[in-house]
This record gives C-alpha cells, sequence and structure tokens, in this order.
C-alpha cells in the first residue's frame, strides 16, 4: 500500500463511518424490520422510484453505498490482521477490502444513473 | 547421524508465543474493541442490501415485489434486527468519539467535549426523523 494513498483512505474511513452511523440506523429500521414486520405500510413501487428519480436522492443513494463500504474496508482490513493473525495477506486481503468496496461503488453508480 | 553436533544459532528475536484467535475474549475491553470492528461488516451488509433493492428497482414492479418478499421472511428480519444492533453499537461508539478524532475550536477556545457529542446525537435524531418522514412520505 503506497505511503501517499493512506491518509485518502483514512478519509474514506472517517467519512463513511459517519454516514453510516447517522443513516443507518433509521434505514436498518425501516427497510429492514418496520416494513417486513408490518409495522407500517410499505412504500408502493411507483413511489419509491418516483423518490429515486429525484436527483438529490440519487446523489444521496450514492453516498449512503459507496463511502460506508470504503469504511467497512479500511476497518474489515485490520479487524482480518488483528483477529486472524493473517498478516502475511496483506496483499490478497488489501485487493478483497477495497476491491469490494471499488466494485460497491461503481455498481452503485450504474444502478443510480440508468434507472429510468 | 553425524557426528559433529548440529546447533542452530540463537535468534531471541525468532521467539514468538502463539496467541490464540480468540484472545479478545479473554478482556471485556478486548471483547467491546472487536465487537466494534466488526460493526463494519453489517454497514457493508446493509449497503448491498441496498444495492439489491436498486437493482430489483430498476427492473421492475414484479422484483421489486419479490424483494419486498424476500426481505420479509425470518432468516432476513433476524439478520437486519442483529446489523440494527451492531450498527446501534457503532454510531453510539463513533459519536462518543467524536471529540477525540476532531478537535473544534471557537474564537481560539476548544469546544467542551459534550458539546461535541451532544451535537452529533442532535444530528443523529433530526436526520433519522426527516428520513422517516420522507419515506413513509408517499404510501
Amino acid at each position: 500500500m503506497p505511503r501517499s494513498i493512506t491518509p485518502f483512505l483514512w478519509l474514506l474511513f472517517s467519512a463513511g463511518g459517519t454516514v453510516a452511523a447517522l443513516l443507518f440506523p433509521i434505514h436498518i429500521l425501516l427497510t429492514g424490520l418496520a416494513v417486513p414486520l408490518g409495522w407500517v405500510n410499505a412504500p408502493s413501487y411507483e413511489s419509491v422510484l418516483g423518490l429515486v428519480r429525484n436527483p438529490v436522492a440519487r446523489l444521496y443513494l450514492f453516498v449512503f453505498v459507496s463511502l460506508p463500504l470504503f469504511h467497512w474496508a479500511h476497518r474489515f482490513r485490520y479487524t482480518l490482521y488483528d483477529g486472524l493473525q493473517v498478516k502475511h495477506l496483506t496483499a490478497l486481503i488489501v485487493v478483497f477490502c477495497y476491491g469490494t468496496a471499488l466494485a460497491g461503488t461503481v455498481m452503485a453508480a450504474y444502478l443510480l444513473w440508468t434507472i429510468p | 547421524m553425524s557426528a559433529e553436533a548440529h546447533y542452530t544459532p540463537y535468534h531471541p528475536r525468532w521467539y514468538r508465543r502463539r496467541v490464540s484467535v480468540w484472545w479478545w475474549l479473554q478482556n471485556r475491553a478486548y471483547a467491546g474493541f472487536v465487537l466494534r470492528e466488526l460493526t463494519s461488516v453489517f454497514v457493508a451488509f446493509f449497503a448491498g442490501v441496498t444495492l439489491w433493492q436498486l437493482r430489483t428497482l430498476a427492473q421492475g414492479p414484479d422484483a421489486y415485489a419479490r424483494f419486498l418478499a424476500c426481505l420479509g421472511t425470518p432468516l432476513f428480519v433476524a439478520l437486519h434486527a442483529v446489523a440494527f444492533l451492531f450498527v446501534l453499537f457503532h454510531s453510539i461508539t463513533w459519536f462518543n468519539l467524536a471529540p477525540k478524532a476532531v478537535v473544534v475550536r471557537l474564537s481560539g477556545k476548544r469546544v467542551p467535549d459534550w458539546v461535541v457529542v451532544g451535537l452529533n446525537y442532535a444530528a443523529w435524531l433530526v436526520l433519522s426523523g426527516a428520513v422517516a418522514l420522507i419515506v413513509l412520505r408517499g404510501r
């Protein structure tokens, strides 16, 4: 890992951690628990699509997916180092973690760009 | 066997006691640290669920209905319940550490830690309320 991009990765980590801390609990509560368990009525397909068509909502969702994935990549990388003591697999872990985050970011950009 | 004895040179640096993979279970503080690090797995999980939701949204109403049905299965409800608790733990530890990560100064004076923490919790409440209003508005 080149030393020069480490501060940048740390910036992504902390920005993603803040986004996840502020926004993930309410979204998991709504999407993952409140709607499936019938505590609230599920928003209709049309209303969700209408919401996602809004450019501000698209930008929001892009940030919502991408930055927390880089937060995960950075934190999980060190969890693997410390937890499983696999320092010798550094290159593999780095490629897996940041590669997954990058793939998710590209996928989010593609989906948000192509949703009609 | 050779007649001459073969000695390995003494290398004190080479001696490492093996540490168990479960080293963090021996102490509450270590367990808290590792649990906090593991919150990131559930963050990634829900980012993935959101991508899945966007994909089915792009595919049409039928795919989206199947997505919603999938989230209603006991497996996904249980996963989301666990994810919710872990992400809550992430939020609380993140906000409480905020004043240590960012030192805010106003006209040369350091803003007290409790103000920084309080502002984080206030922003959390306001944003959560706004998200709930916007998502649930169009029923």
